[in-house]
């Protein structure tokens, strides 16, 4: 267990109180704040359950409000993390797990896994999104996986898009499945986290052949192929990619 | 005309029927936790069954722009199985307090055992403690002292009859349930037992008054278009409009709506972050759009 895993988690902690404080009434946080330490001091799962499965009627799913302050703030407790199109009972939800107590890993898994089994749609998205700022990052590979493989697409969102999980700890084949796959499902994949960086020839390739598979049945190139393909290309990849480009626009012309 | 089917597996279903009932008007479904047409066998069966009520078929629906709501509970055929239902009963409460959960149910009496029974009455009191509706299914024979049966053992457990809904009712049951103060949900059956033709005599006899009209399709003869097809034919034969929304939307609302998960303005005004998420996503269409462009107005069976 990397002891330096718990930082992340502490500093994020903060920062959803803060930002919840400034949008929940007033017996709203009062009730998260006593949940919040009834969990952390190992007060059982049932009242984590039951919180967990009532956040959206307790706390309301507005819009969480953040500012470009905040947004920097996230990025300074938990490196890729923007929280910007997250909800109220989203922020709720994460903050109720990150009580729960990780000295021990088996434990803590456990109840995760717990959490995830009978999640609904609303509850899975909110745990896919705060993947990044859990503990024990080292265990989360298969849940991670799991979250790229949903046929939701909300769900898939979660993991793949504006959340730095996906890039840090998937191989490079899942990865570039992940991306071709958003290419699939039409998410935007400029929001991927890390995608300059885990560029290489083999997604390229996967991409140029998508195109081509596209242009042959005569169906739209999704827009954002071509700026994701460019930084894996080599010289060759690079000019077939620009070929390809050029006949795409050339059919919707 | 809006419309509400309040009893329809959708899990059943295929996206043509989505499709259609979205065009026909449908803006939100409710599913109950039923059987799945053979009995399961171990408890994951059922965890991975609610799970999916509670997430993929909501998923799935919302690509249509219909929203999806479930009751939770163990259908009184399961329950006797005792060793399972004893396991299933206890995992029911985590499932049972989700989101979009707006009722206890089906539940009830099939074959009107000592085992349906045990597990009917443990439900009856979880809805208590929760504090939400109870939908029952009336067994399909010896329907009328099934029925009148459900009605006592629920009122026996402290509930309320404006917090239960019966369904499954005929010309036979209808009564009692109305005079007792219980809402009164008939299911449209394309051939035998409640037809549209009768249902509407049953509207005109009764008036709107704790009427429910729904479709309770599945993988059996069903037709996921009964409410859409039963409201066409009461404006047909003169009943009043008042009437057919009364039924085939409102009343759903004001009998679930307690349950605080239920709302109208779910599909009327969604929040953004429903808008972002649920209403974005179009897998199951594959190639085409997702017909969400404008959920409410469809181009109904009845305008
Ligand atoms: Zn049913």
């Amino acid at each position: 267990m990397i002891k330096t895993a718990h930082m992340p988690v502490t500093d994020a902690m903060t920062l959803l109180d803060s930002w919840l404080q400034r949008q929940l009434k007033a017996e709203t946080s009062v009730w998260l704040c006593d949940t919040c330490a009834s969990v952390a001091a190992g007060g059982g799962t049932r009242a984590l359950f039951i919180a967990f499965s009532t956040a959206g009627r307790r706390a309301g799913r507005d819009d969480l409000r953040l500012g470009e302050v905040d947004r920097t703030a996230a990025q300074a407790a938990r490196s890729g993390w923007d929280p910007v199109r997250w909800s109220i009972d989203q922020a709720v939800r994460t903050r109720l797990v990150l009580a729960l107590p990780s000295s021990d890993a088996k434990a803590w898994l456990t109840t995760l896994d717990q959490l995830f089994a009978a999640a609904g749609l609303e509850e899975l998205v909110a745990l896919y999104q705060a993947l990044p700022l859990f503990p024990h990052q080292d265990l989360l590979a298969p849940r991670i996986a799991e979250g790229v493989r949903s046929n939701m697409k909300p769900v898939f969102n979660a993991v793949a898009l504006d959340n730095p999980i996906a890039g840090e700890r998937l191989d490079r084949d899942a990865w570039n499945q992940t991306v071709l796959k958003a290419l699939f499902v039409a998410s935007p994949v400029a929001r991927m986290v890390g995608a300059q960086r885990r560029a290489n020839t083999t997604l390229a390739q996967m991409l140029i052949d998508y195109a081509r598979e596209r242009i042959a049945a005569k169906r739209p190139v999704p827009g954002d192929l071509w700026d994701a393909a460019r930084p894996g290309c080599d010289t060759a990849q690079r000019v077939e990619l620009d070929r390809l480009q050029h006949s795409a626009a050339a059919a919707t012309a | 005309m809006k419309l509400i089917d309040p009893h329809v597996h959708m899990s059943a279903r295929t996206t043509d029927d989505y499709e259609a009932m979205r065009d026909a008007g449908v803006v939100a479904v409710i599913e109950p936790a039923f059987w799945v047409g053979q009995p399961r066998t171990t408890l994951g069966s059922f965890q991975d069954y609610y799970a999916s009520l509670i997430g993929w078929e909501r998923f799935r629906a919302a690509q249509f722009g219909i929203r999806h709501y479930c009751t939770i509970g163990l259908n009184s055929k399961e329950a006797n199985n005792e060793a399972l239902a004893k396991e299933v009963l206890e995992i029911l409460p985590l499932f049972a307090s989700k989101d979009g959960v707006v009722a206890i149910g089906e539940i009830g009496y099939d074959d009107q055992t000592p085992a349906e029974d045990k597990v009917y009455r443990a439900q009856l009191e979880l809805a208590k403690e929760l504090n939400l509706p109870v939908m029952i299914h009336t067994p399909h024979r010896d329907k009328k002292r099934g029925t009148s049966r459900s009605m006592d053992v629920a009122l026996e457990h402290g509930l309320k009859p404006g917090s239960v809904i019966v369904d499954h009712n005929n010309e036979e049951t209808v009564k009692e349930c109305l005079d007792r103060g219980f809402w009164a949900a008939f299911t449209i059956y394309p051939k035998t037992k409640m037809g549209n033709e009768r249902m509407v005599e049953v509207v005109r006899k009764y008036g709107k008054e704790r009427i429910i009209v729904d479709s309770s399709a599945d993988w059996g003869v069903s037709d996921p278009l009964a409410v859409p097809k039963t409201a066409k034919l009461m404006i047909e034969r003169g009943i009043p409009k008042d009437h057919v929304e009364a039924t085939c939307y409102g009343n759903a609302i004001l009998a679930y709506g307690p349950s605080g998960q239920f709302n109208e303005s779910d599909w009327l005004t969604p929040s953004a972050i429903d808008q972002r998420t649920l209403f974005e996503g179009n897998s199951v269409l594959r190639g085409q759009q997702p017909r969400v462009d404008e959920p409410v107005a469809a181009k109904g069976l009845i305008s």
